[in-house]
This record gives C-alpha cells, sequence and structure tokens, in this order.
C-alpha cells in the first residue's frame, strides 16, 4: 500500500512540475508578450513594465522566479485587472464555483445512485426502459444546451427562476441542475450495470436466504459493493464539474472561477491564465489521487500492485 | 483369434489405411462457407435495430452537412443586406419585392441571424465542423494510440516501463485545461506559419481554428486509446501465431501490424467510435467558450453561443444547433454501444 501511494504522489508531482513547466512554455510563445494590447504602450513604458514583472531577465530565471514563486503559492499579480492579484481573484472565484460545484456533485452522486439501482431493482419493466432512454440521452447533451433549454423554459416561457447571479437559493437551481445533468445521468447509467452484476450475485442470495429484509439486503449488500464504480468515477466528475462551471457560469453570469478563467482567456490576461490552469489542475490531480486511494482502501478485493 | 495388441508395438494397422467411405468424407466437406471475424460482427451489428437507426441518422446528417451546401444557394458567411434577424420562412421587404416581380427567392428555411446570414446553411457548415472534428480526431487519435500502445506491449519490459509512465502522465493531466491552453497559445504561431512561410498556406483554408483543435486532440486524447491496445497485445503477443511469426522470420513491424492489431481490431473500432463523439463535444465545447473554430466559419458551439444574447426573442436560434450537435452526439454514442456488442462483447460494463 505504502508503495502504491508513493508511486502514484510521485506521478502527481511530477505531473503538476509538467503542467507548470508547459503553461510556462506556452505563455513565453505567445509573440509580443503579455502587455501588447490593440494600444501599443510606449517604448518606455513597456520596458518599465517588463522590469517591474521580470520579464527582461533570461527565459530559464523567470523560469527559476515564476516556480519558486509558485511553490510558494504566489501566482502574482493579474495583468488586466489592476491592482488585484491572481490568489485573490483565484480564491474569491473558487469559493462561489465550490459551492455551485459542490452542490452539484452532491445532487449528481445521490440522483444518479437512486436512479441506477431503481431501473437495476425493477430490469425491464417500464421504469426501467425510462431510466435508460432518458440517461442515454442525457450523456449526449453538452452542458451549453441543457443551460440555455433551461433558461428558455424556467426564465423566459414559465418566468419561474431568476437567470443570472446568486444571490438567493432560488438563483442556485438552474446552474446546479445544469452542471449535474451530465453527470448524473452517467452515474444512473454506471451505477444500473454496476447493482445489476451485484444483484446477480451468490452472497444476494445467500442474503435473500437468510431471510434478511429487503431494507437490509439492499443497503447492507447491494448498494455497499455496488457504489464502487461510482467511487472511480468521482475523479473525471470533478473535472467535468470544473470544465462545465466554465460555460454554466459564463450563462448564467456568476462571478466564479470558471467565469474569470474564461474572461481571462478573452481579456488575454496571461498570468491569470497561468494561475488558474495550474490551480485548477492541481486541484483536479490531487482529487484524482486521494479518490484512487480511497478506492484501494474502501475495497480490500483491489490487489496492491 | 485375433491376438490383443501390445499397446508398445509399432506395427501399423492396416485398417487405418482403408479408402474413406462417403460417409466420412462428408464430414470434411465444408457445409458453410467460414465466417470471418468481420462479417460476423456485422451481422450483430446489423440485426440492433437502435444502432441501424443511429448510423442512417449519421448518413443523414453527413449528407445534410456534406453535399447539403453544395446545393443550397446561400453561402455560410454571405450576409444578405435587409434580411437581418428574420423567423423562420419569413421573407425580408426586398425579397417580397422580388418575388412580387415574378423572381423566385429561395426561402430561408430556419430564417436569418443578426448578420443577415442564413441560419439552415450555417447549421450545416456547423455540423460539417463537428463531423470532420470528430472523424479526423479519432483517426489520429486511432493511429497514434494503437502504434504507441501496440508497441509498448509487444517490446515490454523496459521501453513498455518507460512509455506507459509518459501515458501515465498525460493521462493525470486534465485535458481541457491543457486543451484551452493550447488552443490559446498555438493560434499565433500557425498563423505565422500559414501566412508568412511558403508551403504552409494550406493551413489558411482548413482554419487556424481547426488544425488547432486537431493538434491538441491529437497530443492529448490517444493515451486511452494507448492504454486498450497496449492491455490487448500483452495477452496477444504470448500466443502461438505470434511465435510461428517470429520462427518464420517475419520482423517486428510486419508481427505488429499483420498480426497483433489486426487482432484487436475489436477494441480499435469500438474505441475509435466512441471517441468520435467526445471529441465532438470538447470542440463545440471550445466553440461555446470562443476559443474553438474561428469566425466566420460557424460551428455548432458558436452558433449556440452566439444564439444566447437573443434567447428571448430567437430561441429557434438556439435549439436548432443545440438539437443538431446533441443528435449527432448521441447517434455516434448508440453506434458505438451497438459496435461494442457486436465486436467486443468482453467490454460491455
Amino acid at each position: 500500500m505504502a508503495k502504491y501511494i508513493i508511486k502514484r504522489v510521485l506521478l502527481a508531482v511530477v505531473t503538476l512540475w509538467l503542467i507548470a513547466t508547459i503553461t510556462f512554455i506556452l505563455m513565453n510563445m505567445v509573440p509580443g508578450g503579455p502587455f501588447l494590447a490593440e494600444k501599443a504602450p510606449s517604448e518606455a513604458t513597456l520596458k518599465a513594465l517588463n522590469e517591474k514583472y521580470g520579464l527582461d531577465k533570461p527565459l530559464i530565471v523567470q523560469y527559476g522566479n515564476y516556480m519558486s514563486r509558485l511553490l510558494r503559492g504566489d501566482m502574482g499579480p493579474s495583468i488586466k485587472q489592476r491592482g488585484r492579484t491572481v490568489n485573490q481573484i483565484i480564491s474569491n472565484g473558487f469559493k462561489v464555483s465550490a459551492r455551485v460545484g459542490g452542490i452539484s456533485v452532491l445532487v449528481a452522486v445521490l440522483i444518479g445512485i437512486t436512479l441506477g439501482s431503481i431501473a437495476a431493482m425493477n430490469r425491464s419493466k417500464w421504469i426501467d426502459n425510462v431510466i435508460i432512454v432518458v440517461s442515454t440521452c442525457g450523456i449526449a447533451v453538452p452542458s451549453f444546451v441543457v443551460s440555455t433549454v433551461l433558461m428558455i423554459v424556467f426564465s423566459v416561457k414559465l418566468k419561474l427562476l431568476p437567470t443570472y447571479g446568486l444571490s438567493s437559493p432560488l438563483h442556485y437551481i438552474m446552474p446546479v441542475m445544469a452542471l449535474s445533468f451530465y453527470p448524473t445521468a452517467y452515474i444512473t447509467r454506471l451505477m444500473r450495470s454496476s447493482m445489476l452484476e451485484v444483484l446477480g450475485q451468490d452472497y444476494m442470495r445467500t442474503a435473500r436466504a437468510k431471510g434478511l429484509s429487503q431494507f437490509k439486503m439492499l443497503f447492507k449488500h447491494a448498494l455497499r459493493n455496488a457504489i464502487l464504480p461510482v467511487v472511480t468515477y468521482l475523479g473525471p466528475l470533478l473535472a467535468y464539474t470544473l470544465t462545465g462551471s466554465f460555460v454554466v457560469e459564463k450563462i448564467f453570469t456568476i462571478p466564479g472561477l470558471g467565469n474569470d478563467f474564461i474572461s481571462s482567456i478573452t481579456n488575454r490576461d496571461y498570468t491569470l491564465i497561468m494561475g488558474t490552469t495550474i490551480f485548477l489542475a492541481a486541484l483536479i490531480v490531487t482529487m484524482n489521487l486521494m479518490v484512487d486511494i480511497a478506492y484501494k482502501l474502501i475495497d480490500p478485493r483491489i490487489k496492491l500492485k | 483369434m485375433t491376438k490383443e495388441k501390445n499397446p508398445l508395438s509399432l506395427q501399423l494397422d492396416v485398417s487405418d489405411f482403408l479408402p474413406a467411405d462417403s460417409e466420412e468424407k462428408q464430414s470434411l466437406v465444408v457445409m458453410r462457407k467460414s465466417v470471418s471475424f468481420w462479417r460476423d460482427g456485422m451481422r450483430r451489428f446489423k440485426r440492433n435495430k437502435i444502432a441501424m437507426v443511429s448510423f442512417a441518422v449519421i448518413i443523414i446528417i453527413m449528407i445534410f452537412a456534406f453535399i447539403g451546401p453544395v446545393i443550397y444557394p446561400y453561402s455560410y458567411e454571405q450576409q444578405i443586406r435587409g434580411s437581418e434577424n428574420l423567423a423562420p420562412m419569413e421573407y425580408s421587404e426586398q425579397e417580397l419585392e422580388l418575388m412580387a416581380q415574378g423572381q423566385s427567392v429561395f426561402p430561408h428555411f430556419l430564417g436569418t441571424d443578426s448578420l443577415g446570414r442564413d441560419i439552415m446553411i450555417r447549421l450545416m457548415m456547423g455540423s460539417r465542423v463537428s463531423l470532420l472534428v470528430g472523424i479526423v480526431a479519432s483517426a489520429l487519435v486511432l493511429l497514434i494510440g494503437s502504434l504507441y500502445g501496440a508497441i509498448a506491449g509487444y517490446f515490454g519490459g523496459k521501453v513498455d516501463l518507460v512509455m506507459m509512465r509518459i501515458v501515465d502522465i498525460i493521462y493525470t493531466v486534465p485535458d481541457i485545461l491543457i486543451i484551452i491552453l493550447l488552443m490559446v497559445t498555438l493560434k499565433y504561431p500557425l498563423e505565422n506559419l500559414a501566412n508568412n512561410v511558403p508551403g504552409f498556406s494550406w493551413i489558411n483554408t482548413i482554419g487556424v481554428g481547426l488544425i488547432c483543435i486537431f493538434i491538441v486532440f491529437a497530443l492529448l486524447y490517444w493515451v486511452g486509446m494507448a492504454r486498450i491496445v497496449r492491455s490487448q497485445i500483452l495477452t496477444l503477443k504470448e500466443q502461438e501465431f505470434v511465435t510461428a511469426a517470429k520462427a518464420l522470420g517475419a520482423s517486428h513491424g510486419r508481427i505488429i501490424r499483420k498480426h497483433l492489431l489486426t487482432n484487436c481490431m475489436g477494441a480499435l473500432i469500438v474505441t475509435t467510435t466512441l471517441q468520435i463523439p467526445s471529441s465532438i463535444f470538447t470542440e463545440s465545447f471550445l466553440s461555446f467558450i470562443g476559443i474553438g473554430v474561428a469566425a466566420p466559419m460557424p460551428s455548432l458551439g458558436s452558433m449556440a453561443s452566439q444564439a444566447i444574447s437573443g434567447i428571448t426573442s430567437y430561441p429557434h436560434r438556439l435549439l436548432a444547433p443545440a438539437i443538431m450537435i446533441s443528435l449527432i452526439i448521441l447517434s455516434f454514442n448508440l453506434i458505438g454501444d451497438g459496435l461494442r456488442d457486436a465486436f467486443d462483447p468482453k467490454l460491455k460494463d
């Protein structure tokens, strides 16, 4: 186990280092540097700016500075938003995104597991067929489509829900629905097939033969075993939620990290792009690592190499 | 008075050498043509109604996307003055005038957008972009992933270790983030290449955005394919036919191409098909956030994105690309599932 964890942690560290380096190289490949806007600044200003941000030094020194600052958790100032550091922008945005994203993950997992189990337990009945059809269509619809259709229906036609911001619990309904739509459908499919497999196992027959109640059989035996594939999906789910939030936050004008990221791309705010990429990558890589280790821990049947 | 035959005796039994009678001959006649792997899979695939319907849908969309623009009278970048913001099947005043004079005006089936561009033709071109991205990206993934996985699996040992460590690292990289980063930064060098270096002007005809997408997908998405192929090759390479091929002096390249990769055809077909919708998904996402295919070339994602501002008055502008993209992804998903059941039942979860 220790060996596995060490290997995975090393891999994660290498990955993060690689991402940071790639980000640095890519950002330096852009011709003209970060200060070249439509209105070109004067020679002197450019020089002063370059000096201020340390861009006049040779690349390798810049790389060293950048990495050492990064290790201390300092991502530098934002180039386009004067007076704000990338750290501030990220921490403000992340608070908002984490709330919306966290609720979406929770909703997706709970509804997905419930629907998947219901479908598996009523195999080939009408309810199973309905769930299959809906979830198969669900994984084919991009989140921007879900968001906008929700908006047309609930805000434009029915005028029930507010379209932008996050000022009341009502505001959360549409973004959360849009973000959790795809993962819910995915988990439902995953849970259904895994539940079907578990229900066919010998220990389920034994449980029934022992005279266990339906409730106990379901919660003590079936669910606990069937839920394992869903655990492995948690890592990709987080990554999906983060990237999905780019679109959903843009559509519903939520002041989250995704929105910041998208606007930093359109504004060409390079330090912010860099900082956000590395922050999100670190988050995803760490979560994946934790999920994988947790998976090995909760399922003793998996051999540790 | 036949003596019990000594089991150790080498004396031949004459009865073994009698001519075969007709009944025995019958058993050697090939009653049915042996069914090849491909044909067997296709037969199963054809029986799958859902997959066949999806296949038909994709064919129709392909005709719509590739042949439609050829016969359609408007072009995707043509801005028709005075015909801005038309509703579906609506004619502008100028067009009505022309019609009154007896000229025939082709209707705008889905209306026009705020710049007076016909939405139907943009939908066709957008679907074309989506399909192209899906198919070309999958072909690249298939090429890189299968070769990489096959080489790692076949040679094993240190080669495998190093190659698979690289795969592991790319696998843990959050793909969308790197794709966005690459898309943002690759644009300039590519534009530079297309405009200033002779021999690269073809980049402009395809579009920098599309080339960017192909490059980044090819860089990142092959790892899943490589893993699957490698695990198949690991078991395949121990089999007798590989030893036989080696004994006959076949080169490594030939063994990989002719014997190993052909034997994991099932997994290759299924993984490639399922790669298509996921590439389309990503492309529409990128175009939606504004860094995919460059304007004026439409993409389903960018069309949806542009339609959001007018969502209250013109919801059809959003629904058309939205329905199209969902239909394409759904059909490819269902075809992929059908192919998996037909060619590689083991992969079924």
